[in-house]
């Protein structure tokens, strides 16, 4: 009950947020409508341009929401909200539950929104192909997730901006998202160590055969999750003994 | 229950030392200066900070828990409200939070945030956002409610509402501790009063017995080769100390120790009568250890 109150609260909170909401939704489908736009006509891949684009901005779009959500616990930290907080019986557990909903909330949205914008350039999917693909995509956002809630407590409000700017840009270069990554070998199988790499990947699975995604995915997606989950927990550990 | 508890910030010893037993129900003000530790000791007792030595206890419980099974309610020296809910909307919030708690309308009723509760809470004054603090500590209906300078930045009549309003929490059985830097309202609204000067307990008991020790004022003169509790005799005079050649006397009447003074010591020179502020008064008891209390 109390749990269900606080939810719903935080995601009121996110969706006033005009301007969050506008930035977050914005960048990925203006970029999406002028560049997928222009190349309507041209396949790249195997596939038509349109629909490889808006996968890329689908993977870099819902990472950059679900990043900058986690990482909004790092102004309630600075305006000492969070410290309220620790004085009343919420969980911390949730407190984090809360802020990864919302980010996956404003994730799907972005989504949605990139979706539409593609049926509008012509892109034309199987019912069950958007299924799987958003499906991949969402699982692939949870290392991101726990990323953003590291970032939280590690940077300072001030600094957030180019903080997540940065990393997630280059998680979305590194990983495919704006475009192939060339011929180097070595720069491909480095970038498979990335979960930016699976979920590109997943946002272009209508590229793959049906024994997609391979165990490969699974495993570097488990692995980055375990290792930022222990350093989130670290930062969240030294920060609250220290205050 | 406090014992023994020291928190240190790098070189800067905040806490040193403090012991306290609350009894339930009681009303107690934590008054000190600015940087004496009453808000170190507060994140202490609410287990916002961990303690370097010692130990918080409760209602037996260690602060996590007490504050999870919502016992404990609080309101603290600093923070601003989140952004994207009304005043409303985020009492009802931290309202969901506990297992017993007030009406939302009556808690804003009684702060006097009914008047906005439907504005977005990053569009309220300060004083507004402090009776808002107030009323998400009030709503929670702890059995222990603890304040941090709950009436700074708050006007007159707000100050006057706000203890109006602590008068009925704690007639109605709830323990509450509040910091403050003002004597008057520890004496008006506590049933005891624990003096914090650096760090230390340096004065525990009833408001109008540290008010007799540091309400007054001090005599300082050079007066030396004197039996200190000889002066400390003088009417008037609560403590004595001696700085070298110079006694301090601390003061409940300074006008009559000064005449007693003069009277009976003719030696004395160099006389300064000054208001005693809090640290000044009790300054003496921390660096030299104790003063000479009077019979
Ligand atoms: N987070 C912190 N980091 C470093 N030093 C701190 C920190 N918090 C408090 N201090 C130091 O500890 C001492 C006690 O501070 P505290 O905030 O407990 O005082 P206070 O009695 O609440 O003062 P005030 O009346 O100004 O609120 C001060 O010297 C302060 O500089
Ligand atoms: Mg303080």
């Amino acid at each position: 009950m109390s749990k269900a109150t606080y939810l719903r609260a935080e995601i009121v909170r996110t969706f006033r947020n005009r301007r969050f909401l506008l930035f977050s939704l914005g960048f990925p489908l203006v970029l999406f409508l002028a560049v997928g736009g222009a190349n309507k006509d041209r396949s790249l891949s195997g596939i038509g341009f349109a629909l490889y684009y808006m996968s890329g901005m689908v993977a870099w779009g819902s990472m950059v929401a679900i990043v900058s959500s986690g990482a909004r616990i790092s102004t309630e930290r600075q305006t000492g909200w969070t410290r309220q907080l620790r004085i009343t019986p919420l969980r911390t557990r949730t407190y984090f539950t809360a802020k990864i909903v919302c980010g996956y909330l404003l994730a799907l949205l972005t989504i949605v929104v990139l979706y539409v914008a593609g049926l509008f350039l012509d892109v034309h999917l199987r019912v069950s192909e958007w299924a799987t693909m958003t499906g991949l995509v969402l699982v692939g956002l949870v290392p991101f997730a726990v990323l953003g809630v590291l970032l939280g407590h590690l940077v300072k409000p001030d600094s957030l901006g180019p903080a997540v700017g940065g990393i997630t840009s280059l998680f979305a270069l590194l990983g495919g998202a704006w475009g192939p990554l060339g011929s180097s070998r070595v720069l491909t199988d480095a970038a498979k160590c990335l979960p930016s790499f699976w979920l590109v990947q997943s946002a272009k699975v209508v590229l793959h055969g049906p024994a997609w995604p391979p165990a490969e995915e699974w495993v570097v997606l488990a692995v980055w999750t375990l290792a930022l989950g222990r350093l989130a927990v670290l930062v969240y550990q030294r920060d609250t003994a220290r205050v | 229950m406090l014992s023994g508890l020291r928190k240190s910030y790098g070189p800067i010893e905040a806490v040193r030392g403090v012991d306290l037993a609350i009894a339930p129900g009681e009303t107690v003000a934590l008054l000190g200066p600015n940087g004496a530790g009453k808000s170190t000791t507060i994140d202490l007792m609410l287990g916002l900070a961990r303690p370097d030595a010692g130990s918080v206890s409760l209602f037996g419980l260690a602060p996590a828990d007490a504050v999870a099974s919502g016992l404990v309610g609080g309101m603290l020296q600093t923070g601003s409200l989140v952004e994207h809910l009304s005043v409303r909307e985020l009492v009802a919030v931290v309202a969901s939070l506990y297992p017993d708690p007030l009406p939302v309308d009556e808690v804003l009723d009684t702060t006097g945030a009914a008047a906005y509760a439907d504005q977005q809470t990053t569009k309220l004054s300060g004083g507004q956002t402090q009776r808002v603090r107030f009323a998400l500590a009030l709503v929670a209906n702890p059995d222990l409610l603890v304040l941090d300078e709950p009436t700074a930045a708050l006007d007159v009549e707000a100050r006057r509402d706000f203890w109006a309003t602590m008068r009925g929490v704690a007639s109605g059985g709830k323990t509450i501790v509040f910091a403050t830097h003002y004597l008057e309202e520890a004496d008006a609204y506590a049933d005891r009063v624990v003096l914090l000067v650096r760090g230390q307990v340096v004065a525990d008991g009833p408001a109008t017995e540290i008010k007799a020790r540091v309400g007054g004022r001090t005599i300082r003169a050079t007066l030396p080769s004197i039996d200190l509790a000889e002066v400390c005799t003088l009417p008037g005079v609560v403590t004595a100390d001696r700085r070298g050649d110079a006694i301090v006397l601390s003061c409940s009447n300074s006008d009559a120790a000064l005449r007693a003074l003069l009277e009976d010591f003719p030696a004395a020179r160099d006389i300064e009568v000054r208001g005693a502020g809090l640290e000044e008064a009790f300054l003496e008891f921390v660096t030299d250890g104790r003063g000479v209390p009077a019979p």
